[in-house]
């Protein structure tokens, strides 16, 4: 299955918890919050929520900035 | 300093604080101690693109309120989906909301930002809007619910300090809500005259973090922030084109 995150493809399957122990080695990091298809997957639905073919996720955490 | 708040909170601090462009993270708790700030802002980024580095773990042994932006939003839609994802990292429903114009003068986009200002109100949000120094569109602002508008001195990262002080005045005069500089601030001067106009407050970014010292700038504009504020109160003297002596005229000798 190809999805897309933060603007770079990947063949994963699974849900959004296991993309983010995949990614962070955490299936719930804090500080983080994500996005599939322009809409928020709430924390307590990332191990819940199927990532489908086709689908662009984004993965976002604070940095510094003003 | 008298008791500052923003829709109902009470910020410890008049002065706010940018964290963007601070060359070392390890400068950031003295600096933050320095500043003594209200809040400190943050911008959100794609996981994989910057280390996050511990930068959420010191905002949090500082114990300071965390303000996320919409920095680099070039549109209502991102600067929507930028403040969701921000309320849910980090679970607050604050935000400062950016939507700019384009990547070369960072300038804000009025339409788009009155626009996604009026969305997140709606979605209960919070919403602290960047804006030019325009009192008209800063009534928008205030209309379509914002809890403050923080209109700039001059483009961000200039250093230029505040280009149209009567501007600024004119916000002032045309909203109720607290009124924040932002942008533009260079040095301690700055800092005071947006007090001595009137602002609530003032958000610091690259006038803290780009400086050579930036732990004696942060504490600098608190001092700048405190003296402005107070001499605001204490009300200037009227300016006048003649000279009025101060001491008296009678009993000098000869």
């Amino acid at each position: 299955m190809r999805i897309t995150v933060n603007g770079e493809p990947m063949e994963v399957g699974g849900t959004v918890a296991d993309l983010l122990e995949a990614r962070t080695g955490d299936r719930r990091p804090s500080g983080v919050a994500v996005a599939v298809a322009e809409e928020i997957v709430p924390r307590d639905d990332w191990a819940e929520r199927s990532l489908q073919d086709g689908d662009v996720v984004e993965i976002v955490t604070a940095v510094q900035g003003g | 300093m008298s008791v500052f708040k923003i829709a109902g909170r009470e910020l410890s601090s008049r002065l706010l604080l940018g964290t963007g462009g601070l060359p070392n993270l390890a400068l950031l708790p003295d600096v933050i101690a320095a500043a003594e700030p209200g809040m400190v802002t943050v911008s959100m980024r794609r996981t994989s693109s910057t280390a996050a580095g511990g930068l959420l773990e010191t905002l949090r042994a500082a114990k300071v309120p965390i303000l996320p932006n919409t920095a680099g939003c070039l549109s209502a839609r991102e600067a929507v989906l930028t403040a969701q994802l921000a309320r849910e990292a980090l679970e607050t429903d604050w935000v400062k909301l950016e939507v700019i114009g384009d990547e070369t003068s960072l300038m804000p986009d009025a339409v788009e930002l009155v626009e996604a200002a009026e969305q997140l109100v709606r979605k209960g949000f919070t919403v602290l809007p960047y804006a030019t120094d325009d009192p008209v569109l800063a009534r928008r602002l205030e209309d379509a619910g914002c809890a403050a508008v923080m209109p700039l001195g001059s483009p961000i990262g200039s250093g230029l300090g505040i280009l149209n002080p009567h501007a600024i005045e004119a916000i002032v005069a045309a909203v109720d809500v607290p009124v924040v500089l932002d942008a533009g601030v260079g040095t301690a001067s700055d800092a005071a005259l947006a007090m001595e106009l009137g602002c609530s407050a003032v958000l610091a970014a690259t006038a803290v973090t780009r400086a050579d010292d930036p732990v004696a700038m942060a504490r600098a504009l608190r001092l700048a922030v405190e003296a402005g504020h107070t001499a605001r109160g204490a009300g200037r003297i009227p300016r006048q084109a003649v000279a009025r002596a101060s001491s008296p005229m009678e009993g000098r000798i000869a």
